[in-house]
């Protein structure tokens, strides 16, 4: 009955950390709209809020530390969904469009 | 070999082995599906899971802000935007990035397999807590020693509030 004691152990939460943060690397470089990218994105801060936790949890000190982070995580993350989707719906606005392969004014 | 009968810590196991199959299945969908509204389904079924880790890593408090804030706020936003900007999902034009495809699989892949072993190589030192994790403490915690954060993160939440709506609000033709 090893696999049912999982939940106790440091490793399990650092490779569902690493794994949550590597699908949402997979996401933001094959994605091609901007929204998905966005939703790459939060994948990363879940699975860097993961790693906060479980160093909380299991090795920290100070168990309330790690919260701390990750509620202000959360904060930044909210922010960042909240611009990021103005600038998309901007971006719309202007081009018709929220390919990311469409936004080349800049090239010539 | 006489198998145990099921007890609750059995249960526990199990309901965290299910917390684990809801985080990967909802970012696997996430980061695949074709559609976005799918991926922002997607998306919610993984955070689902991620508040359900929480909880058994002794934080009820933050299982219950990630499903508020998350779940409840950001997927919905996301939402949003997707039904006002993307009309047509998946109109395949022009060849795929240079790190699409493979490339992304591999790049994810040897992130995955690096932080795997560091996680696993390395010698983690367990101190001992000096308190509880509890929210009494916390609060007590966010009003005193990090108080100057805690009015900064506000300061910072009512900008991008105030920027998301002037952004989203330029260029409309009235």
């Amino acid at each position: 009955m090893e696999i049912l004691s999982l939940y106790n152990n440091l490793n399990t939460f650092l490779i569902i950390g690493a794994l949550l943060f590597s699908m949402g690397v997979y996401g933001l470089v094959t994605r091609r709209t901007l929204i998905g990218m966005l939703i790459a994105a939060e994948l990363i801060l879940a699975g860097a809020s993961i790693n906060f936790m479980a160093f909380n949890r299991f090795t920290a000190p100070d168990p309330q530390v790690g919260q701390i982070f990750t509620l202000f995580i959360m904060a930044i993350a909210a922010a960042e969904a909240a611009i990021g989707l103005s600038i998309v719906v901007a971006i719309y606005r202007n081009y018709k469009s929220i390919d990311a392969e469409d936004l080349v004014e800049l090239k010539g | 070999m006489n198998v145990p009968l099921p007890n609750a810590d059995h249960l526990v196991g199990i309901v965290f082995l299910i917390m684990i199959g809801l985080t990967i299945t909802g970012g696997v969908i996430a980061c695949n599906a074709n559609r976005l509204v799918r991926a922002v389904a997607g998306l919610v079924v993984c955070f689902v899971g991620v508040a359900g880790l929480y909880y058994f890593l002794n934080s009820p408090f933050i299982a219950m802000m990630q499903m508020l804030i998350y779940v409840g706020a950001v997927a919905v936003t996301i939402s949003f935007a997707i039904m006002f900007a993307a009309p047509e999902e998946s109109k395949k034009h022009g060849p795929p990035g240079t790190l699409a495809g493979p490339f992304g699989l591999i790049t994810a892949g040897l992130l995955f397999g690096g932080f795997t072993l560091l996680a696993l190589k390395t010698d983690w030192q367990v101190h001992a807590k000096i308190n509880d994790g509890s929210v009494e403490t916390m609060g007590k915690l966010l009003l005193t020693e990090y108080a100057m954060v805690f009015e900064l993160i506000s300061i910072v939440l009512l900008t991008a509030i105030i920027g998301a709506l002037i952004i989203a609000r330029r260029g409309r033709s009235s």
